[in-house]
């Protein structure tokens, strides 16, 4: 994982006089799950379609693969697969037709075991709009992985399937990642991203405000970790105790819930107050401020954060 | 070429397999065919003469004009495109084969008209073969060409209805498939010559079925071929791939220039 597979240098996109994506760099390391990120109009879609050679830049530079996506569309067509969001075949499709149809173009042989993989065996003579949404996806994904593309772009890959098609999807991932393919994972999903993705990007507003691994990300947030707490004889509730790095108190059942600046002082604390009380530890919890509580922190100051 | 035969395989099969497409590519013209046959050839025994050019020419120009640019609009407006660019499908295979597909279709139509007219109905057998089917691929270039441009024009659905009904409808009542182009008024029958019905017709009935021209069959041949022609090339040039990426080589307008042939044959005589 120490090539560059992706860079993008100051890529502008426009369209009229709206500026959809303002000058944004990055790289993206061969083999690795990079995940983008942002809320509806940030740019993902306009720097993902610009990756996959859909439009024209406006400024800057890109390549895949050392291909130019603008200029070498050819060459770059049996480089990279990609799952769309929606849509994007033909309703009359089977299964069976479209694999040999893309696989026909990609000039490979049909991969008709990712259809069993992925679940379509009982359908490959379905016709593409009597599908359901999820083993529409399930296609899409067989067709853009079936002439093994060096570089697979996945937008909202889980949308719309249900919990043991995610678990599928994400372990399929994992193996294609393991085989050495880079992905490209654009989601709203931020549980999918912190737990898919070796990096993540976040766009706002046509910028790239953040980059870096899901930890590192939330690591720089201003979060509090929270700290649920329960005991036999609910010392902590009516104590009136101050613990060091404490910026908030409050109580949800039958836990008191305290969030931390700083969760090492806060628990011993804690964990001491209990036992001079001679109280019991039945359950203690520590949840660390998620990518999510990041994302949101992010968008609502404008990235200023 | 093992990518281009697939896709043709599928375009060919989609034709018979989607309702709509075997509505228009069979169910329609052969419909009205044989209600025509059975209806109007009792209604006035003189229409038994141009039976064959008629439906021909109609089962030709309803098939493409209606069936072709809406598939074409609905497929760019569902993203298809999008994927068939990211996977390497040509834009001229996109274009060219559902014209192609749609030729194939014609011909098994025209021909089941033909034959039947002539078994069933016992309709005049063009007395040159080559003629009539010289005319029949002439026509099927140029319907198939304008249609095509027209799906590739079109920026939605309903201005594919639009834009076919304005050659549809004027080609049905001038393009002498109800009343021959000596029968119209001086003016009209001229103004009538801009349509490719109109030269089908003529070329139908002097190339293939032995009767008088109005005007030039030749002229009418290669002004179909070469409106087709155009019709197409323009189509290439002008396709885009993505209906919420507007970029495109030139102003649908452009596709105005496919006229040119045509307006050309107002000047035959």
């Amino acid at each position: 994982m120490t090539e560059s597979i992706i860079q993008v240098k100051d890529f502008r996109k426009t369209y009229g006089d709206f500026v959809a994506v303002d000058g944004i760099s990055f790289d993206v390391k061969e083999g690795e799950i990079f995940g983008l990120l942002g809320p509806n109009g940030a740019g993902k879609t306009s720097t993902l379609e610009s990756l996959e050679g859909l439009r024209d830049l406006n400024g800057g530079s890109m390549r895949v693969a050392g291909i130019d996506p603008t200029k070498e569309q050819p060459k770059l067509r049996n480089l990279i697969g990609v799952q769309l969001q929606s849509g994007g075949l033909p309703e009359t499709f089977t299964p069976d037709e479209a694999m040999k149809f893309f696989c026909a173009y990609h000039d490979v042989a049909p991969r008709f075991d990712l259809l069993d993989r992925m679940g379509l065996e009982g359908k490959r003579k379905t016709q593409y709009h009597e599908l359901s949404t999820g083993l529409q996806r399930r296609l899409a994904l067989a067709l853009a992985v079936a002439h093994q593309p060096k570089v697979l772009f996945l937008d909202e890959p889980t949308a719309g399937l249900d919990v043991p098609s995610r678990v599928e999807l994400h372990e399929m991932m994992r193996e294609l990642q393991a085989a050495g393919t880079t992905i490209i994972l654009a989601t709203h999903d931020m549980a999918e991203a912190e737990e898919m993705s070796d990096r993540v990007a976040i766009m706002l507003s046509g910028k790239l405000v953040t980059i870096g691994t899901p930890m590192e990300i939330t690591a720089k947030g201003a979060g509090l970790t929270k700290v649920s707490v329960r005991t036999k004889n609910s010392s902590l509730s009516n104590s009136g105790a101050n613990f060091p790095a404490v910026n908030q108190h409050t109580q949800k059942e039958d836990y008191d819930v305290y969030f931390s600046t700083d969760i090492g002082p806060t628990v011993s604390a804690i964990i001491a107050h209990v036992e001079a009380q001679n109280d019991t530890l039945i359950d203690l919890r520590v949840e660390r401020p998620s990518l999510e509580d990041r994302f949101l922190e992010i968008a609502t100051s404008g990235g200023t954060k | 070429m093992n990518a281009f035969i697939n896709h043709f395989n599928f375009q060919f099969r989609v034709g018979i397999r989607d309702k709509q497409a075997f509505m228009l590519n069979y169910l329609f013209p052969l419909g009205f065919f044989f209600m025509m046959a059975f209806i109007m050839v009792d209604i006035n025994p003189d229409f038994l003469e141009t039976l064959i050019p008629v439906m021909v020419t109609f089962a030709i120009i309803a098939s493409t004009l209606l069936g072709i640019p809406d598939p074409l609009v609905k497929a760019r407006e569902d993203g298809i495109y999008r994927t068939y660019k990211i996977n390497g499908v040509p834009a001229l295979s996109i274009l060219i084969i559902p014209a192609l597909t749609a030729m194939l279709h014609l011909l098994i139509v025209c021909t089941i008209i033909t034959v039947t007219s002539i078994s069933l109905f016992d309709a005049p057998v063009p007395v040159d073969w080559f003629g009539f089917v010289f005319t029949f691929m002439a026509i099927a270039a140029a319907s198939t060409g304008i249609s095509v441009l027209v799906g590739v024009i079109s920026p939605s659905t309903r201005m594919t209805v639009l834009w076919s009904q304005v050659i549809f409808l004027p080609s049905m009542l001038l393009g002498g498939l109800m009343i021959p182009n000596s029968l119209l008024p001086e003016a009209a029958g001229k103004i009538a010559q801009v349509l490719p019905s109109t030269h089908a017709m003529n070329a139908f009935n002097a190339l293939g079925m032995g009767s008088s021209a109005d005007f030039n069959p030749w002229g009418s041949v290669v002004i179909l071929v070469l409106g087709g022609l155009l019709a197409f090339g323009l189509a290439v040039y002008l396709f885009s791939w993505d209906s919420r990426n507007a970029e495109r080589r030139g102003s649908p307008l452009l596709g105005l220039l496919a006229l040119l042939p045509f307006l050309v044959g107002i000047f035959l005589s």
